[in-house]
């Protein structure tokens, strides 16, 4: 059990229990002892689902990171290969099988695509001559990974660009499957709600995967009142800018992974007295980040500035809490005290690594460069001189920054202008392919099909119209004490979340002018419930809707949904679901073209 | 054919896989005739005629229905939930076989594409026209699914000619979308670019074919490679650039081999005291200006590796040369050269210090190469703003240049709270007390 998983108003536990007994049937299937080949990007994602020990009741005894050449020596009856479809890992497979030491005991080979077999790999094995090799090839449908009590994600890095690039519907196809899934297990949706050409493709298929299913009725009380479909590319604005949530501010400047952050050891070194200092850790820190840890959870959708003040509250409740031990006179006030010690301990550890991440992030959010970046970050969103070239990504170009930095600038004064002028699009232009090099118009050109940076075509930019119309700026941000989801950048209320609320409170039908701005079909569906599935709420219960975010969602707007969550009128609890935890850096990464 | 689920499942799960083939006339095996029958009267759509393979054809296409799905193998887990039950999903699972003997000629386009989608094998081969491959692929496309629609083009790239899967996928955008990926997917280059010319679709033509010299490691072919994209159909602003990219790298190649001799040589005094980090090959052109304004500075235009010649060539403009060539200098401490670079003469021949990236830049720079206090003091002195002066002078500790600013704002406090940051009895901090106690000064504070 993951505790973690159930505080939520739905318990996502179900759903992890699920997926691992499919799991669990699959090892079996394998009999006798095991070697698991992983592919490495899904060692992240199968953590949260399963640790060692479930692997190793169904007599997996050894694991290998897929490599070329040939397979390292493993006393196991089967070896199995735990492989996203991709075609290169294929050539690594077919490597491995067929340097197998013929003189050696046989070893049976299985495959387990995840989250889907493909007849495109499958052809490419036996184009290598293995596929015969391979007495399972099966898939498991790893669709939606629970990461939170609120939180799903597909983790699938490639699904913005396939959607939005290359037009393939693949992961949108997948995005249904899991949303059917959910249904399965938690009720028929009676209400989506969408906005986007690729939202529209998911509740098409939703709809159609349903009429196929016709055999029996779903006759589970639903959970989920509404489903909110939302497009990536319907707010390309708020990934660009720079989360200002405590979350949001590790994931920036560290990289959260499948919920797991690596720090540089420096601050965690353990002060002992007369330890000179030396000893230093080399490797870095890992810690898991999630609600089950109690302070995270208070901190990590706060804006970083209100941070400090709760972990010094925090430090002086602790401590006044082990002076307690001086009052306990009695046995049974002593016992008292020291039942709650490991409590008392592991709060304490909490706080230290708090403490310390807090201090290794105010390094940088208290530098020149990230005080100067955010300005020019809240004067785009704000709408001031967006159509001119800027000399603070002038500099930055000039001093070489990263270019996925310049990119990200660059990228959003174009979304802020609704495109650039043609001669400043062409001034960043070729600054960058100077500086960085001349195969980067590749990159642009990518950045150019999604979106996210263009010319400004007509001659009208839109975005102050948007920005008006959904109070995307707010001149009064209170970052202690928010009263607007504007707090998760200092002023900038994310535009996704925005309509979500919106949605929820009064209505699409007060933003009609500016849905037909943002580009793609809105669009409402209802699932009809049998009568005795109709829910009659309580008054005062809260609704729930799923928010889906198609091509990928930002912990700030994480935050800011939680913030809404938690609004005491705010009527509407919502629970995020999306294809990809992404922060504009892992976003512009993946749209950048490299070799082959 | 009577063989039932369990013993089916028994067998698969117990026997050696590898240990039968299908020419085997063992009476054990003979029931699994029908099944062999089934896989020879089937071209799996993707199968070859290669006969003498019949291991793999049974792994593959030799999965006469339902025989090696054991309950649940096609279970996932919408299967497994109340509401999706598995007959819905596998109708066929738990009949006996032989209801399925001409499976093959019985599915519709749509029966199979539901089929595919569930995973499951079934031939393409027997939709021999044009219009029932058509109708094949629509169905696919309706279903959103990925892995089916790449399966049915996989099946049309193989069965119809260029021309016909051209015009036919020119109409159906969706599942064209799916055959340029798939297409980039196998690096299938040829096709693409011919797709690519079919549709008219120049300038991702010329991209596309740009995109492959990422491939070619060895200089001297990525550079040919580079040539036979120039006069492509890039847009006119591409056009440059990568006419520029093609240049640039043949620049560098003619300048590494040049400087790898005199380096290996070891007569350039240049070279031994700073040896080269790196090849200069496919650097961008900003960094090969650096390397340039490095080793080469002096050199006369005419050779291609000088500075002005590169900044010529490429239209470097003047503030990326002046910035470029400022670093690189200030790194090897060539004072000379700096001041050479801001200093310009006027019609009378009285030099004038001009920066055209701004001397708050300048000084930056220089900071960063740890130029020495009477280095920086002196462009300090040259920033024309007052306040980004002193902010400047009291970051990188000139003293003077802060003493002598207060001075002239007559800014008696700022003066005095300086007086803490220099070290005590310094000669800095004798001069302010000089000034402080002056009294020829009229203080504003």
């Amino acid at each position: 059990m993951a505790a973690h998983l159930s505080y939520g108003r739905v318990n996502l536990n179900v759903l992890r229990e699920a997926v691992r007994r499919e799991l669990r049937e699959f090892l079996d299937k394998c009999a006798g002892s095991k070697a698991i080949v992983w592919d490495e990007y899904l060692t992240g994602p199968f953590g949260l689902i399963a640790q060692y020990s479930l692997l190793k009741e169904h007599e997996v005894e050894k694991m290998f990171t897929l490599k070329g050449n040939r397979l390292p020596a493993a006393d196991v009856k089967n070896i199995i290969f735990f492989v996203r479809p991709r075609l290169e890992l294929m050539n690594i497979i077919a490597e491995n099988v067929l340097s197998e030491d013929r003189r050696g005991p046989t070893r049976d080979f299985h495959i387990l695509f995840v989250p889907r077999r493909s007849l495109l790999c499958e052809q490419r094995l036996k184009d290598l001559g293995v596929l015969g090799s391979f007495i399972h090839r099966e898939e498991y449908s790893l669709d939606l990974i629970p990461f939170d009590g609120d939180l799903l994600s597909m983790e699938s890095e490639g699904a913005f660009k396939e959607c939005y690039l290359e037009g393939d519907q693949t992961s949108l196809y997948h995005a249904a499957k899991g949303l059917m899934t959910l249904q399965a297990l938690y009720g028929t949706i009676p209400q989506i709600f969408g906005k986007g050409e690729c939202a529209r493709q998911v509740a098409n298929m939703m709809i159609r995967m349903k009429r196929e299913f016709t055999g029996s009725q779903n006759s589970i009380f639903p959970v989920f009142d509404n489903l909110l479909l939302l497009d990536r590319n319907v707010d390309l604005l708020t990934p660009l800018a720079t989360q200002l949530t405590y979350e949001g501010l590790i994931d920036e400047i560290y990289g959260i992974q499948n919920s797991y952050v690596k720090l540089p050891p420096e601050k965690f070194a353990p002060k002992k007295q007369g330890d000179g200092g030396k000893d230093l850790p080399t490797e870095a820190k890992k810690l898991q980040l999630n609600s089950a840890e109690e302070l995270y959870a208070e901190i990590r959708d706060k804006n970083f500035n209100a941070v400090g003040s709760v972990l010094s509250k925090k430090a002086k409740i602790i401590s006044a809490a082990f002076e307690e031990r001086h009052n306990a006179k009695t046995v049974g006030e002593i016992k008292q005290f020291v039942s709650q010690l490991p409590h008392m301990q592991a709060a304490r550890g909490s706080l230290a690594n708090h403490t310390s991440i807090a201090e290794l992030i105010k390094d940088v959010t208290t530098s020149e460069d990230f005080f100067d970046k955010l300005t020019v970050e809240q004067e785009f969103m704000s709408g001031i001189d967006t159509d001119k070239v800027n000399n603070y990504i002038e500099d930055c170009i000039a001093q070489k920054h990263s270019l996925i930095k310049v990119l990200r600038l660059v990228c959003l004064q174009s979304v802020c202008n609704s495109g650039l002028k043609q001669k400043v699009l062409d001034y960043y232009k070729r600054e960058i392919l100077q500086t960085y090099g001349y195969e980067h118009i590749l990159t642009l050109h990518n950045l150019e099909k999604a979106g996210l940076l263009k010319p400004q075509t007509g001659g009208r930019n839109n975005y102050p119209t948007i920005r008006k119309t959904l109070r995307l700026w707010m001149d009064d941000v209170n970052e202690q004490n928010p009263t607007d989801i504007s707090y998760v950048y200092s002023g900038y209320a994310p535009l996704s979340v925005r309509l979500a609320q919106l949605l929820s409170r009064p209505g699409w039908r007060s933003i009609e002018e500016v849905l037909r701005i943002l580009p793609g079909p809105h669009f409402e569906e209802r699932q009809p419930l049998p009568t005795g599935l109709q829910k009659k709420r309580q008054p005062g219960e809260n609704r729930v809707t799923l928010v889906f975010f198609l091509g990928g969602v930002t912990f700030a707007e994480i935050a800011a949904l939680r913030f809404l969550s938690q609004l005491e009128d705010g009527g509407t609890e919502y629970v995020i679901a999306t294809t990809k935890l992404m922060n504009g850096t892992s976003w512009i990464e993946a749209l950048m073209e490299k070799p082959f | 054919m009577n063989r039932t689920k369990g013993d089916e499942e028994e067998y698969w799960n117990s026997s050696k896989f590898k240990a039968f083939t299908f020419d085997d006339e063992d009476d054990e095996l003979s029931q699994l005739k029908e099944s062999k029958r089934a896989v020879n009267s089937l071209r799996d759509f993707v199968d070859d005629d290669d006969d003498d393979d019949d291991l793999e054809r049974v792994s593959w296409s030799g999965e006469p229905v339902g025989s090696r799905t054991r309950p649940g193998s096609f279970q996932s887990l919408s299967d497994a939930l109340s509401d999706t039950p598995a007959k819905s999903y596998a109708p066929e699972l738990g009949r006996p076989k032989g209801e399925y003997r001409d499976y093959s000629n019985d599915w519709s386009p749509s029966d199979t594409v539901r089929r595919l989608r569930k995973g499951k094998v079934c031939s393409l081969e027997r939709f021999r026209s044009l219009q029932d491959k058509l109708q094949l692929l629509e169905e696919a496309v309706s279903m959103h699914d990925g892995n089916v629609i790449t399966a049915v083009l996989i099946f049309l790239k193989r069965t119809l000619s260029k021309e016909i899967l051209f015009r036919e996928l020119e109409v159906r955008q969706v599942a064209l979308r799916h055959l340029i990926h798939f297409l980039k997917e196998i690096g299938d280059q040829k096709l693409l670019l011919d797709l690519f010319r079919f549709l008219d679709r120049t300038e991702e033509l010329a991209l596309s074919h740009y995109r492959e010299h990422l491939n070619i490691r060895d200089p001297d072919k990525r550079k040919e490679f580079l040539k036979t994209c120039i006069g492509l159909p890039f847009s006119a602003e591409d056009s440059a650039h990568i006419q520029d990219h093609y240049t640039l790298l043949e620049r560098q190649i003619i300048i590494e081999a040049n400087d790898r001799h005199l380096e290996s040589a070891g007569q350039t005094e240049i070279f031994r005291k700073h040896p080269r980090k790196a090849s200069i090959l496919n650097m961008p052109l900003v960094t090969t200006l650096f390397y340039s304004c490095f080793y080469h500075y002096t050199e006369a235009e005419g050779t291609f590796s000088s500075p002005i010649n590169l900044k010529k060539t490429f239209k470097i403009p003047d503030k990326q040369y002046v910035l470029t060539a400022l670093a690189a200098r200030a790194k090897l401490r060539a004072w000379n050269d700096v001041d050479a670079l801001f200093t310009t003469k006027n019609w009378l021949g009285y030099t004038k210090k001009r920066a055209p990236i701004g001397f708050h830049r300048v000084v930056e720079i220089l900071h960063k190469n740890n130029a020495p206090v009477q280095i920086l003091q002196e462009y300090v002195n040259l920033v024309e703003d007052v306040d980004t002066k002193l902010n400047l002078a009291t970051k990188f500790k000139c003293h003077d240049v802060v003493i002598d600013t207060c001075r002239d704002l007559k800014d008696r406090q700022q003066l005095l709270a300086y007086r803490s940051k220099v070290d005590k009895g310094s000669a800095e901090e004798e001069k302010i007390d000089a000034l402080l106690s002056s009294s020829q000064i009229r203080w504003k504070n």
